[in-house]
């Protein structure tokens, strides 16, 4: 890859960081607060490709002759072009030397190339966060937080809770901080055991690569049918019904369902 | 010259990237590598005109999820890899190598330890501290103990401390656990690399940047490490990606309930995985099937080798470096931590 080749893919890669931390794609593959470090990433990226380009095109002005000339950039003696052939030392044979006949070569990293491989399918896919799939595989992720007390539920009928928070309060505290009072949450469906639907959320920590699945089983007036991945908003009571999750042997606390209905899946689907 | 130069503004402007600024190339021609910059229009164009098809592939859930993780663990490491980059090219830079010998003590054997204690101040994970050592071993401190950096700084930083109290909050001897398990094979890698290393396993990249100093070295340096490390990066991220969609579930259950085997299988989960170690602790914590011991392997391994480290360290210092370094680090790792589970937990 040369200099100016790589300068463009830095400006791709670190303009589609931008990109995606703007439009809210990033929340699909990383936490919420990752967005800030994301926007200084991009713009170093781009800084970096910045000062690259503004070089080759100063050497280029300077260069003697033809200053659009494919010459130009190898008289120019900066330190790109100071440097002794690499391809004995180089792991992985991983540069492009690129001889002009003057004894001067650019050496880059070819492997430079992959960087295009996740920012391309950024711009033309942006793939869909983690789901039911990654949420039938793994287990039930409740064991890891489980705070001591619970604090009495917030205002609201019924009250809107995370599944998150619902499954600690069930499986914890018994369901006693919620008592008989009505709750709504949403998330998406997930095959149960015996084809019963399970409502579930992923829980991120930094990115989807360690998302992992909180569910609860759904009982009572349960819509049938419905597609994996589809999202549902359910309104139901507490009851002390549990399942013990076939990945992790970990509970699975369930909820009477009185209503619910099926919606669009919101911007952040993820809990934290 | 004109001709070579239509394919590439074709490509740019159906193309929707925000990155508008990538036209600037096009006026500056004089310095263009004209081969580079044509393949990567190429590549743009037809990326494009086989989008559809391309889209077809990954229609299936296993698919689209391969393809979310790889591109969660790509933009994840990003802000970390261009920190530590930033961090190593102004070590390249600005800091004079006298800096380093001066707070190291002279013996090597006594500057493998505190190499290692000393990789707590780089906060972050593992992406990062993969250039920042190989400008360490730039400036001339001792390889035994810029690898005992390498080692513990992505485990026992006070970010991933932290983050793994929040995970375990009943089982704080975690955190201890942890930072010893880890400082304990730093230190024994560094210790083995001083007895038995050889300097010809050890190549780190020829850059072609100048070692001289100063803002010119700086950005080239900037420039070459994301460019590498980044495309090392990408080929661990794709290969964690898909192990991680692969691997059956039941295997993991299936060998819980062994001790031995629990402790190996999640080391190797480790490897698979490749999870930033700032969030190992959370999947640590939900993989309650397993013993206490085995999630500190875990926990010891994955920030010292998994897949897109072994990849990025292959880069940073050699294949022959790391096909010895990783095996070693893995073993060595495990040993640590059950030792050090022994005791604690």
């Amino acid at each position: 890859v040369k200099r100016d080749a790589q300068a463009v893919i830095l400006l791709l890669v670190g303009g589609t960081l931008i990109k995606i931390s703007l439009t809210g794609t990033y929340l699909r593959y990383v936490k919420h607060g990752l967005q800030p470090l994301l926007l200084i990433s991009g713009g170093v990226l781009v800084l970096v490709a910045a000062v690259t380009l503004w070089q080759s095109v100063r050497a280029g002005s300077r260069a003697t002759g033809a200053p659009h000339g494919r010459h130009a950039a190898h008289h120019d003696h900066d330190h790109d072009h100071d440097t002794p052939r690499t391809g004995e030392h180089e792991p992985a044979g991983a540069v492009d030397l690129d001889d002009d006949g003057h004894g001067h070569a650019h050496a880059q990293p070819r492997i430079a190339w992959l960087l295009l491989a996740p920012t391309l399918a950024l711009l033309m896919f942006a793939p869909p966060p983690i789901g039911a799939f990654q949420a039938d595989r793994s287990g039930t992720a409740l064991s890891a937080q489980a705070p001591s007390d619970y604090a009495p539920l917030p205002e609201g009928d019924p009250v809107r809770l995370s599944i998150l928070d619902y499954a600690s309060r069930a499986v914890f505290d018994h369901g006693q901080s919620i008592g008989a009072r009505q709750v709504v949450m949403s998330g998406f469906i997930m095959a149960g055991p015996n084809g019963a639907p399970y409502l579930a959320r992923m829980v991120l920590t930094c990115c989807a690569a360690d998302a992992r699945p909180i569910k609860i089983g759904l009982m009572g007036d349960v819509p049938g049918g419905l597609a994996p991945d589809t999202w549902l908003e359910v309104v139901g009571t507490y009851t002390d019904r549990q399942d013990k999750d076939p990945v992790n042997g970990e509970a699975i606390p369930y909820l009477q369902v009185t209503s619910s209905k099926t919606i669009t899946a919101p911007a952040n689907q993820y809990e934290s | 010259m004109a001709i070579l130069e239509e394919p590439w503004r074709d490509t740019r402007a159906s193309d929707d990237t925000p990155a508008g600024q990538a036209q600037r190339p096009g006026q500056g021609a004089g310095g263009l590598g004209l081969g580079s910059l044509e393949l990567l229009a190429l590549l743009v164009l037809a990326a494009l005109l086989g989008r559809a098809w391309i889209a077809g592939l990954f229609s299936t859930p296993r698919m689209q999820t391969l393809l979310t993780v790889f591109i969660s663990i790509c933009v994840q490491a990003m802000p970390f890899l261009i920190l530590g980059t930033v961090l190593s090219a102004a070590i390249s830079a600005f800091v004079p190598a006298r800096v380093f010998t001066k707070v190291l003590p002279r013996s090597d054997v006594l500057a493998v330890p505190v190499a290692g204690v000393a990789g707590a101040i780089l906060p972050g994970c593992e992406c990062g501290s993969v250039p920042v050592a190989g400008a360490l071993v730039r400036r001339g401190v001792p390889t035994a103990a810029a690898l005992a950096f390498l080692l513990s700084s992505p485990a026992i930083n006070p970010v991933v401390l932290v983050s793994t109290a929040v995970a375990f909050p009943s089982q704080p001897k975690m955190v201890l656990a942890r930072a010893a398990a880890s400082l304990l094979t730093a230190t024994v890698m560094g210790w083995l690399w001083l007895r038995l290393g050889r300097p010809e396993w050890f190549k780190p990249q020829r850059r072609p940047v100048g070692e001289e100093g100063g803002w010119t070295t700086f950005w080239a340096s900037c420039r070459h490490d994301v460019s590498h490390a980044g495309g090392f990066l990408i080929v661990g991220a794709l290969c964690a990606a898909t192990l991680s969609v692969t691997v059956p579930p039941r295997f993991l259950q299936s060998v819980a309930s062994d001790p031995a085997l629990s402790v190996v299988a999640l080391a190797v989960l480790a490897v698979v995985l490749s999870i930033c170690s700032e969030a190992d602790a959370f999947v640590a914590a939900s993989l309650s099937q397993f013993s206490l011991t085995a999630r500190l392997a875990f926990l010891t391994v994955g920030p010292m080798i998994d897949l897109k480290l072994f990849a990025m360290q292959a880069g940073q210092f050699g294949p022959r470096f790391a096909v010895r370094f990783a095996p070693a680090t893995f073993v060595i790792a495990i040993g640590c931590a059950v030792a050090v589970g022994a005791v604690l937990l």
